[in-house]
């Protein structure tokens, strides 16, 4: 078992022949994913990278009956495209692009609640299970098959918690990146679910960073839902208010959103929390004994 | 980005909000045709700059004679304000709203933002103005109200009502209030606004609500749809290497530590940060060079992080993912020769050609300490920082 993705997943990518597309495209296919094609608007009846390609998701739903989309087009083309594949009934869809203007992250997220899609994203990594199907930019190598979930905001980050869990010999049932923006598409909490169902996951790593209050959120949910241990790595306790680090959503405001208050809630509700980002490996280790 | 004063209350003179008559000036004798333009025999002489708190720190003054006003100018114009929300340096003051004065008989607060948890557009309101609104939440939370709104909803005028109500408003005052919020929701959605803030909103003594103050930031990833409010850009606001990284797509934020730090990828920087932290270390800034580490962006980056004189020692810390660790290697190399770096540099490569990577730094004719395990890399460059 898996979440969300494995080797039946049918994938089309929005942006196909772009470079970006390209590039993470060949590489996923090398790795085993199904890519079935793709789109780029005008671009219709080619063939890329061995796939056929379409002028829009309606056109590639009927020819080729995808049930994911993974999406590298740039920012202003986003909600476009998101809402196109929502619309053409694609049910998961992951959105590696940055900097889409907030304001359309509200429309976008609730269209997609409407439709019951699942969407991952913006501003993430993508999804890996691993020996199966790479839906990201991750690089496929660091990752092995095995019992720990990850669920993160940050791609390098993710990388992080990824090598270590794999240099321990534990491996990844999956690995979610839900992006670093401040308003996802999906949350910890989705994944939680998700990681809290699946058979193969013995454990989930969660890897946090300053700003807002998901994880806090996160906190009461594993406190009153999850029975799996939950190890959690929060950034950016060095952080000043106020300032953007790097990720949209990476900002301390009036108070809120601090590494100090999530590790307290975390802590509180029976979060195993790593003091430090080189320590996520041994303090699983330390966990499952 | 952040807009000044006058530039968001233009902003709101375009949205038919009600603000004071008033002019700019940049230069301290035009502050008298200002005032003889404006008319009155009272004015408010606004020092602008982008932080709050300028009244208590004497940005802020009221004149009955446009000379004062010139000298108020003569004492700001080119000097920088401090006040709690800047740094010690403070910000440069380079002009100075003029308004008339305003009669007030009560103040109060109103701002809009974007809901994380509700993800949608909140007011917040408060019958308790021109003081910290943070303050208030945490003694007074029952003087605060967070209205949701949803943009061209049918529900508009409850919304504004609910607030209007734990604002205190009479009927007449609400009847004004609504297209106040009316418009200022359409303000923040067609101008991409991330926070909107009015501290204080005031009565007047004639009993009509006015904008006293306008605070606005707009949400940076729309700038592209938004020209207009790009030229409004102050850079003299903004800190020098912070607007030089952000002009090459790099994300830094200068911090007070002596250990440079340059990392792939914003949560990781902000992982480094904290790992230097966690060893007794500094951290000189935050600094993303993004995905593709190429020699161009290393040299640039590099370039930034050296401009901090307090600055000992860098930590590189590459997690390479697509790109690969040699080529990385390479490109920090070239780059550590042509910036001519002379301070220690501690290099951390990890993932795809790691080994090759470190193996092409210990063979540079450069001082590189190359370490690939991230917590001995750290404690090295607390080490040489010492």
């Amino acid at each position: 078992m898996s979440i969300l993705v494995n080797k039946d997943t049918r994938v089309i990518v929005q942006g196909f022949t772009g470079s970006q597309g390209t590039l993470h495209s060949e590489q996923s296919i090398e790795y085993g994913t199904n890519i079935v094609g793709g789109v780029t608007p005008g671009k219709g009846g080619i063939e890329h990278l061995g796939k056929p390609v379409f002028n829009s998701v309606e056109d590639a739903k009927r020819s080729l009956d995808p049930n994911a989309s993974i999406i590298f087009v740039p920012a202003r083309f986003c909600k476009d495209s998101i809402l196109e594949s929502a619309e053409a009934g694609i049910k998961l869809i992951i959105c590696i692009t940055e900097g889409i203007p907030t304001l359309d992250m509200l429309e976008v997220k609730k269209r997609v609640d409407e439709l019951g899609v699942r969407l991952i994203g913006p501003n993430c990594p993508g999804i890996i299970t691993p020996g199966k199907a790479k839906l990201g930019i991750m690089p496929g190598d660091i990752h092995m098959p095995g019992s720990i979930g990850i669920i993160s905001r940050s791609g390098t980050l993710t990388y992080e918690a990824v090598k270590q869990t794999t240099d321990l010999g534990f491996g990844q049932s999956s690995c979610v990146g839900i992006g670093g923006d401040p308003i996802p598409g999906s949350s910890f909490i989705d994944m939680l679910k998700l990681f809290q169902d699946d058979t193969q996951t013995e454990a989930i790593v969660m890897v946090g960073e300053i700003g807002g209050t998901s994880e806090e959120a996160a906190a009461e949910y594993i406190k009153n839902n999850v029975t799996k241990p939950v190890i959690s790595y929060i950034a950016g306790k060095t952080a000043p208010a106020g300032k953007r680090m790097g990720h949209a959503g990476a900002i301390i405001a009036g108070g809120k959103g601090t590494a100090d208050n999530k590790i307290e809630k975390l802590q509180e509700c029976g979060v195993y929390v790593a003091d430090n980002l080189v320590s996520i490996g041994s303090k699983v280790a330390e966990v499952l004994g | 980005m952040n807009l000044h004063e006058y530039q968001g209350k233009a902003l709101f003179a375009e949205y038919n909000l009600p603000v004071s008559k008033g002019k700019v000036v940049f230069k301290a004798e035009d502050i008298i045709d200002a005032c003889n333009e404006i008319g009155g025999s009272k004015w408010v002489v606004k020092a602008q700059v982008h932080a709050g708190g300028r009244g208590k720190s004497g940005g802020v003054e009221l004149i009955s004679n446009p000379e004062d006003g010139v000298k108020f100018a003569q004492k700001w114009l080119g000097k920088n304000l401090v006040t709690y929300q800047t740094d010690k340096k403070g910000q440069p003051v380079n002009c100075i709203l003029v308004e008339e004065c305003t009669n007030i008989a009560k103040e109060l607060y109103l701002s809009a933002i974007i809901d994380r948890e509700s993800q949608q557009i909140v007011f917040i309101g408060s019958s308790e103005g021109g003081v910290n609104i943070e303050d208030v939440a945490k003694n007074m939370p029952e003087k605060i109200i967070y209205q949701g709104f949803v943009y061209k909803d049918d529900s508009l005028n409850e919304n504004a009502e609910n607030i209007a109500k734990v604002l205190k408003l009479n009927d007449q005052q609400t009847l004004q209030f609504i297209p106040i919020i009316d418009n200022l929701l359409r303000l923040f959605v067609e101008k991409d606004l991330s926070l909107l803030e009015i501290n204080p909103l005031v009565i007047t003594e004639n009993g009509d609500l006015h904008c006293l103050d306008a605070k606005i930031n707009i949400d940076s990833n729309a700038l592209y749809r938004q020209p207009e409010l790009l030229d409004m850009r102050d850079e003299t606001q903004e800190d020098p290497s912070e607007s030089e990284a952000a002009k090459n797509d790099l994300s830094y934020v200068s911090l007070d530590g002596n250990i440079g730090c340059m990392v792939n990828g914003a949560g990781l920087a902000m992982g480094t940060m904290d790992t230097i932290k966690f060893f007794g270390g500094n951290p000189a800034n935050f600094l993303d060079v993004g995905g593709t580490a190429t020699q161009e962006r290393v040299a640039k980056a590099f370039k930034i992080i050296l401009d901090d004189p307090k600055v000992k020692v860098v930590l590189v810390n590459i997690f390479g993912g697509i790109v690969r660790c040699d080529l990385i290697a390479e490109g920090i190399i070239a780059a550590i020769k042509e910036v001519e770096v002379k301070i220690p540099v501690v290099v951390r490569l990890e993932g795809n050609n790691a080994d090759i990577g470190s193996k092409i730094l210990s063979k540079a004719k450069i001082k590189i300490e190359s370490i690939n395990d991230l917590a001995v890399a750290a404690k090295k460059a607390v080490l040489l920082a010492k």
